[in-house]
């Protein structure tokens, strides 16, 4: 339930064209058809008791409160299930319709503990607002007969109680368990009285509930309530946010007591997540107040030395010194910045503005050159913009649904959901992926075809899938001939005929049967709309451009582009990884993805900000890593981002961050990358900051503070300092400002204010003079560069090759509970469900190996050497092993390798050819991993020790 | 910066733009690629490797693209 209430209509909205005209009470209502006599009655402000219905659910009708008296009808029909007709007059109150609810409300207060001044529901309990609305004053049966009373509570879930004495059996836990979440977790055991709600006959916390929190909302009464609202009390007020997790950008209401988070709850009105919530968001937000929140500023001239606490006067003005010392002596082009995607538009786009004003030089990057940045750089050169091109909501029209190198329910959680409902009202769907991820088979969803390609061969496939659509016929030639480039197509087309290119022909290679290739490809082809949604076993490869370009090829070939229920969509990692890039955060583009190299739009930020701007690229992360190497990089700026666990080949990245002289990092812990820092500037959560994330689908939303900056100041207030320290003046008094600016300097930014974003809920970019109200679904008309551009993708295997030294191939991805490197959820209770990240392996390679379940096995590579347990399982295939990297001690980037795609350097996370032998011990990597661990803590004060 | 590392970025970048059948197509793509996202410093390490060690390891089309737009390469020089 929300504490802060909010209407609730008691079924859901339809919006359908043609409508109805009724009477309720005696008042003339027009509804969409469709709707039910509740919600029409909801709309008239005549609110129907009612328990079993709320509006995020279909009506059920079980509770028989919302009964009413319909003229020529006979009873009492349940107005949530019966639908508003023309010319239908109802009447929701009469004594007979009193007695009635009054006798329900009898029979379930007799089964329910009266012990409502002490109940964590108390002032916030549907059961208890019922029983005054109906007028209850007595139970006549008693409470001594058969009952409920003592059944056992369930605690086991770290953040909510279910205690089936308070149950009334509505079941809006169930049908949120499977309406709005899609897993199917919760039943109704027995019949009659007998009748229980069950996570399957286990205790939550090892069923197979996913903690999404839809159930614990939907609860009318206690029986299903967070631990904080027992600890804390029911809030009193609410601030409308956005999630710091990944790309799905769920918008939340912070339900809050002064300036105290009570609890998370999400937000009904949200665009991208529709009142839906996952684990993370929903209640792995403890990490904000956790005692390792580093809170004052500190600095140390060797990396060797304790950390000194100082003033943020101090801090930056150290800083500031040591930067403009080194340009002194190494050049200006010696130091840079490295934006984050957990950090807003706002602070991204200041730190990128301060790399190019106060720096004066182009090396700026963010994190997502090692997740999306072929995304970027496929989409552009093929569509024009480098964006997804529609929003969440467009899933609901997709007939058949390709999900290639992406694990929604565990990564996208909220939009999996969106999209398993789909599924199960029968759209097709096709999964590309080396693991077989939980969507190839679950509850009510099979996919059709999963293409189980070996790690590495993910252009080959697309090039079959193409293959098959030119040469059977099945491409969209009306499209094709005017919506794109035609010479470019003829010169794909040519390629794509090849007979190398034939599904029979890359079956060898990728280890998809071509039957597979061509029943997918005719399906994707002919199923109807056919919307693709990918991820970083897309991106992450050493053709990871390329990939992404072969997709945008596909779904321009069959038209799978311009409206709804179609489109190619990136599902991003990060919170407000689509929002770094757009701000400006890589080497070579302003804000808006436009060239350093333009004179007219260089001249525009020099007008802009005073000051004469580089026209040369910068270095990209992995090229400040090579530089500081050699000698001609030495100081680094790092908001918010962790490169010393994120990043590939950590033996690599840590010797050059040894290399650089003053490297300054912002963050909220003292995390992996502060080991190597000179400077430590306290970073503030989204809570306690003002400003806004765009999700992957363009959606800008705001960010509300709730709460005082721990360390006194938000993050953008930090750069403005520092930039300040450097001499080079920037001056807001409010993120607000900063995002009038961005504004006035990109054409796709122009419509959006915080007053728009405030009064529409949130806008998707590009939102302007042609789009004021932002741009659901990119492309309709034309392509942003016009005529869509098809390029030729041709297969070029990986350097990363299995051999006998290495005859595995080692991909990573992640898992629903830990977020990325998992700095926050770490450090909340989500490590009951994922405390340490394990290695995959088949039974058929564990068992040639002598490795058996829970063992510690070492994990080699060419570029070092891990140790993590086994976990046997057939989700990979034989020769395939797979691994997380939440935790740092794991070290699983000390296996990968610095291969990287060929046009933006994104890393090749996901082939890393490895052996796998059975270990007694940590290797050698961890130990000295557990000594610097220890050492570095020594060096921090005493409270800032984890 | 590490040579080796450059002449393998290098020859992927080729290997992309190499598919297209014109030659001068090839060229151009792999001297703008290495114009637009390439820093100055690495442009001017791989046409010094180029220039002093004939470019050993580069495939002969990356040789080429590079020799050929040797100029376009170097990157323009602005004042500290």
């Amino acid at each position: 339930m929300y504490s802060v209430k909010e209407p609730d209509g008691g079924t859901p909205q339809r919006t359908s064209e043609p409508v109805v005209t009724l009477e309720i009470d005696g008042v003339r209502v027009v509804v969409p058809a469709g709707t039910s006599v509740m919600r029409a009655a909801a709309g008239i402000d005549v609110r129907i008791p009612k328990l079993c219905a709320t509006d995020t659910l279909e009506a059920f009708g079980s509770c028989r409160l919302c009964l009413v008296e319909i003229e020529g009808r006979k009873g009492y029909p349940a107005s949530c299930t019966t639908v508003a007709e023309a010319g239908m007059k109802v009447r929701t109150q009469s004594d007979k319709l009193a007695k009635l609810r009054r006798g329900t409300m009898e029979l379930y207060i007799s089964d329910h503990p009266l012990d409502c001044l002490t109940c964590p529901a108390n002032g916030n309990c549907e059961l208890q607002e019922m029983a005054g609305v109906v007028g209850l004053r007595e139970v006549r049966y008693g409470y001594d007969g058969s009952n409920h009373l003592r059944v056992a509570k369930d605690e086991s879930n770290p953040y909510f109680t279910f205690d089936p004495s308070k149950c009334i059996v509505c079941s809006r836990c169930v049908r949120a368990c499977e309406e709005t979440q899609g897993t199917f977790a919760l039943t109704l055991l027995g019949r009659g009285f007998e009748s229980t709600i069950s996570p399957g006959n286990a205790d939550f916390l090892s069923s197979e509930c996913v903690s999404c929190g839809a159930c614990v909302q939907a609860c009318p009464t206690a029986t299903l309530m967070e631990k904080s609202v027992v600890d804390k009390g029911q809030p009193d007020h609410s601030v409308v946010t956005t999630c710091a997790y990944c790309g799905v950008g769920c918008s939340f209401r912070a339900e809050m007591k002064g300036s105290e988070v009570v609890r998370m709850v999400p937000n009904k009105d949200g665009g991208a997540n529709h009142g839906h919530s996952c684990v993370k968001g929903r209640f792995a937000w403890g990490y904000a107040t956790h005692p390792d929140r580093v809170k004052k500023p500190m600095i140390r001239q060797t990396i060797r030395e304790p950390w000194r606490e100082v003033s943020w006067e101090e801090a930056i003005g150290y800083a500031a010194s040591e930067f403009r010392r080194i340009q002194a002596k190494y050049g200006r082009d010696s130091i840079g910045g490295i934006t984050s995607s957990r950090c807003s538009n706002e602070e991204t786009y200041l730190v990128q503005k301060l790399v190019r004003a106060a720096f004066g030089n182009n090396n700026v990057d963010t994190c997502a050159r090692v997740c999306h940045s072929p995304t970027g750089y496929g989409l552009k050169t093929t569509l024009g913009e480098s964006a997804g091109t529609q929003n969440f909501d467009s899933v609901r029209e997709a007939d058949v649904i390709v999900v290639i190198g992406a694990n929604p329910t565990e990564a996208h959680p909220v939009f999996a959901s969106q999209m398993k409902k789909r599924l199960r009202e029968g759209a097709k769907l096709i999964v590309v992926d080396p693991r077989r991820i939980d969507l190839v088979r679950m509850p009510h969803v099979e996919a059709s075809y999963h293409l189980q390609l070996l790690p590495g061969t993910n252009v080959a496939v697309i090039n079959a899938l193409a293959h098959v659509v030119v040469t059977e016929g099945l491409h969209d030639e009306d499209f094709v001939r005017r919506r794109c480039d035609p010479s470019e197509y003829e010169k794909w087309k040519a390629f794509i005929c090849e007979e190398r290119n034939s599904p029979e022909a890359t079956e060898r290679v990728t280890g998809v049967s071509a039957a597979d290739v061509r029943g997918a490809a005719r399906l994707y082809a002919k199923g109807g709309n056919g919307a693709i949604y990918y991820g970083l076993g897309v991106t992450e490869h050493s053709q990871g451009s390329t990939m992404v370009i072969g997709i945008a090829n596909l779904a321009m070939v069959t038209g799978n582009l311009g409206r709804p229920g179609v489109g190619v969509n990136p599902l991003r990692g990060q919170n407000n990884v689509q929002g770094s890039c757009d701000m400006g955060s890589f080497p070579h583009e302003f804000p808006g993805y436009r060239h350093v190299s333009d004179p007219i739009v260089r001249a525009s930020f020099e007008q802009d900000w005073g000051v004469r701007l580089e026209a040369e690229p910068g270095l990209r992360i992995p090229n400040m890593f090579d530089a500081a190497l050699d000698g001609s990089f030495k100081g680094l700026y790092v908001q918010g981002e962790d490169i010393a666990q994120s990043d590939p080949d950590t033996k690599h990245v840590m010797a050059a961050l040894e290399a650089m002289e003053c490297i300054v990092v912002q963050d909220i812990f003292a995390n992996e990358t502060a080991k190597f820092a000179h400077v430590f500037l306290p970073g503030s959560s989204f809570l306690e900051k003002d400003g806004t994330f765009t999700n992957a689908e363009r959606r800008v939303s705001r960010v509300r503070k709730v709460m005082p900056a721990l360390a006194g100041l938000s993050d953008w207030e930090v750069t403005v300092a520092l930039s300040n320290a450097l001499g080079y003046p920037m001056h807001y008094d409010h993120p607000s400002q900063i995002m009038d600016e961005i504004a006035r300097l990109t054409p796709t930014f122009r419509g959006v204010s915080y007053e728009k974003i405030d009064r529409l809920g949130s806008i998707q970019w590009p939102c302007n003079d042609k789009a004021p109200d932002g741009t659901p679904v990119m492309h309709e008309e034309e392509f942003v560069r016009g005529k869509g551009r098809f390029v030729v993708t041709q297969y070029v295997p990986t350097d990363e090759r299995t051999t006998r030294k290495y005859p595995l191939l080692l991909t990573t991805g992640r898992i629903l509970t830990q977020y990325n490197v998992g700095a926050q959820t770490r450090r909340t209770a989500n490590v009951a469900w994922h405390h340490e990240d394990v290695l995959e392996i088949h039974p058929h390679d564990a068992e040639q190996r002598g490795i058996r379940d829970g063992e510690w096995v070492g994990v080699a590579s060419r570029a070092g050497e891990t140790t993590l347990r086994a976990d046997i399982t057939e989700r990979v295939q034989p020769g395939v092993v797979y691994t997380t990297f939440h935790h740092p001690e794991s070290g699983a980037n000390v296996v990968t390798t610095e291969n990287a795609d060929w046009a933006t350097s994104c890393p090749e996370y996901k082939v890393t050819a490895v052996q796998v032998s059975r270990a007694v011990e940590p290797s050698t990597w961890q130990k000295r991993f557990e000594e610097q661990q220890r050492a570095q803590a020594d060096l921090l004060p005493g409270h800032a020790r984890s | 910066m590490d040579a080796h590392k450059l002449v393998k970025m290098v020859n992927e970048i080729t290997a992309f733009f190499e598919s297209d059948p014109d030659r001068n197509v090839v060229m151009e793509g792999v001297a703008g690629h290495l114009k637009r996202f390439w820093d100055p410093r690495m442009r001017r390490e791989i046409v010094q490797y180029v220039d002093e060690q004939g470019g050993e390891g580069l495939t002969e089309t990356a040789l080429l693209a590079i020799r050929t737009h040797r100029a376009k390469l170097l990157p323009q020089v602005t004042p500290d």
